[in-house]
């Protein structure tokens, strides 16, 4: 019982609630509540998911239909009844070089994700070959003073997402570095607050676009004379600056809000301006912080892969244009694949900040 | 007192028949006035407020709701400025807020993120920063241990129950060793039985320490029960000292001789008079 309980406390923390009946029903006996907490929180949910996968089914088979007799009819217009029937028997052998190119279904996403897999490992196969035959080599240029030969092939799906967790990773600590600090002095004092609070409603709401542009223009000048990855730089930074925003203005509302009763202790026991900003003011606005830093992260994850495509630096983004440019048969599933992973990596993300939320803060309201 | 005339200006010296001692007084509120500024003019809340507490002194002070009393309390902490006349404590104009005066507020106002003992800690780490570690953390674990409380020194004060929280905020204003102990309704949010449990506890401290105390109460019997003197304010605006009432019960006390006293049904039949008129 003991075991469940931490078990219990720990998915708790993590917010992972959902998964209390699992737990509730193996571990220890299960009770009739238990059982209907089962059926309430797991069964009703996976036949909503069964549901979920009935329409997108449906509507990719309608939409699928519509686009073949599109086809055959543009066929007969064309070029009259022989080239249709072609067309149709065509459309019906799986041919690939006339299968209508529209919503994919969820069987032909889940092919599209093994797929990428397959290619995951052929790809680090490849790597790893090419690092073996290289290795002599590049111990001689390196010993010659020359740079060594890298792998310079495609990269596989699961490096851009490693790729894209680094970009987000970089912009998400800019933000913090930035944000945090500018919140605490900002949210000290009622002069700054107001004389920059047209700053921050000017640009909140800005387009991740236009952030990214501005990153552009000023990051291009100042690497014009280094060889250093500019492309990843821009990203990281437009992300940064795009999701520092909620941290900045919760920071600053956590600083600004501190209850009264602890700031006039602070005056009674006559603190020093630096030991009331670290014994009481940051504590006590530290789940305000851990709120904005939440929000940041997942903004963070959402604009990323916007300015990733369009700032021509690999990851998920990246990604997702090229398959859209491509064309190929599989592509649009491919859209769909990375569309699924990056929800559940947002997900997920958001799930750790959760967790690291809920163990900072002292008054322990559940988080949603 | 009558043949003694007390400096007004706040000098720590009193002089009778032309000699000069040592003041008893530790604290001096001479023409004490506050003023709020409002839209339709200016509003006073206390005027021509006169009133010296002596050393060793424990004075409360009782009046209706909104009459000021909490206004005059963070006068004397500093946390409120003062709009007309002079505070001294010992002498000295009080200027601002510090640990010379020790405040207990109504809401215990524990840093809900430290522990009991960091609490306390914090204060006194403040009041004796040359002490070593050693001797500091045992000045609040001494503290701690007399509000009962030695067995939550690591206990986050947020898991400490309202009544104990309080505990805390007396061994931390104590703990401080304060020239004048402010107390504003410190028992007003318990329920009446642990409230008659800290009361008990802080006249047991108080009773050690002896720091000059003035505490506010909406509580009769807490009144009388804790006081040297209690102070009547009138009801506002422009409130004033209405009535005091000494109250000669000898120290230390019992809640059961105070009860079982000739005199006790008087001065709570004096105070409930002044308070309904």
């Amino acid at each position: 019982m003991k075991q469940s309980i931490t078990l219990n406390k720990v998915t708790q923390l993590m917010g992972f609630g959902f998964l209390k009946p699992i737990t509730a029903l193996f571990t220890g006996k299960p009770q009739k509540e238990d059982i209907v907490n089962f059926l309430k929180k797991i069964v009703v949910p996976l036949l909503s998911i069964l549901l979920f996968l009935g329409v997108w089914q449906g509507g990719s088979t309608a939409l699928f239909n519509k686009e073949a007799n599109f086809k055959i009819e543009k066929a007969l217009a064309d070029q009259g009844q022989a080239a249709a029937d072609e067309m149709k028997a065509c459309i019906a052998s799986g041919e690939v070089s006339c299968q209508p190119n529209t919503l994919p279904s969820p069987s032909q996403v889940w092919v599209s994700f093994k797929t990428l897999l397959e290619d995951h490992k052929v790809i680090t196969a490849d790597k790893l070959a090419f690092k073996q035959k290289t290795a002599v080599m590049n111990e001689k240029r390196v010993a010659a003073g020359k740079d060594p030969i890298t792998y310079t092939g495609r990269p596989s799906f699961v490096d851009q997402i490693i790729t894209s967790l680094k970009t987000v990773f970089a912009g998400f600590v800019l933000a913090l570095l930035i944000a945090v600090p500018i919140g605490i002095v900002i949210g000290l004092s009622e002069t700054l607050r107001s004389s920059f609070n047209w700053l921050i409603q000017i640009f909140k709401p800005v387009s991740p676009v236009v952030w990214l542009l501005l990153v552009f223009m000023i990051v291009k000048t100042l690497t014009k004379d280094s060889n250093s990855d500019s492309a990843f730089i821009i990203s990281f930074i437009s992300v940064g600056l795009c999701s520092m925003w909620a941290t900045l203005v919760n920071t600053a509302m956590g600083v600004s809000s501190v209850d009264k009763d602890y700031i006039n202790v602070a005056k009674v026991l006559k603190l020093g301006p630096m030991q009331k900003v670290f014994k009481v003011i940051l504590p006590s606005s530290l789940p305000l912080i851990f709120t904005g830093l939440r929000i940041t992260l997942s903004v963070a994850w959402m604009v990323l892969i916007a300015i990733e495509l369009l700032a021509q630096s690999p990851g998920l983004g990246s990604f997702v244009w090229e398959e859209f440019q491509n064309g190929a048969i599989d592509s649009n599933s491919k859209i769909i694949v990375a569309m699924f992973i990056i929800g559940i990596i947002g997900f997920l993300l958001d799930r750790i900040m959760l967790t690291i939320q809920n163990m900072v803060s002292f008054n322990k309201n559940e988080g949603v | 007192m009558s043949t003694a005339t007390i400096n007004t200006k706040g000098a720590d010296t009193i002089t009778e028949n032309g000699i000069q001692y040592p003041s008893k007084v530790m604290l001096d509120l001479h023409n004490l006035k506050k003023v709020y500024p409002t839209p339709k003019g200016d509003y006073v809340v206390l005027e021509d407020l006169n009133l010296q507490i002596m050393k060793e002194e424990f004075v409360t002070i009782i009046g209706h709701s909104g009459c000021g009393k909490t206004t005059m309390l963070s006068m004397i902490a500093g946390l409120n400025p003062i709009s007309g006349g002079n505070i001294a404590v010992l002498g000295n104009p009080v200027k601002g807020p510090g640990p010379d005066r020790g405040v207990i507020f109504q809401a215990p106002s524990l840093m809900p993120w430290m522990t009991a003992l960091e609490n306390v800690m914090l204060g006194v780490n403040q009041v004796f920063p040359h002490a070593s570690k050693k001797e500091r953390s045992d000045i609040a674990k001494y503290y701690l241990h007399k509000v009962g409380l030695e067995g939550s020194f690591d206990k986050k004060a947020i898991a400490l129950s309202q009544g104990m929280q309080q505990r805390v905020g007396i061994a931390r204003a104590f703990a401080i060793k304060p020239k004048v102990l402010l107390l504003d309704e410190p028992f007003g949010m318990l329920d009446s039985l642990t409230r008659g449990e800290l009361q008990d506890i802080l006249i047991e401290i108080w009773n050690k320490e002896k720091i000059t105390a003035v505490m506010i109460t909406h509580d009769v019997d807490e009144a009388i029960f804790l006081a040297d003197r209690v102070v009547m304010m009138t009801s506002g605006p422009r409130a004033k000292i209405g009535d005091i009432l000494n109250i000669d019960f000898e120290r230390p006390r019992t809640r059961k001789s105070v009860l079982e006293h000739n005199d006790y049904y008087t001065y709570r039949k004096h105070l409930i008079d002044f308070l309904e008129h």
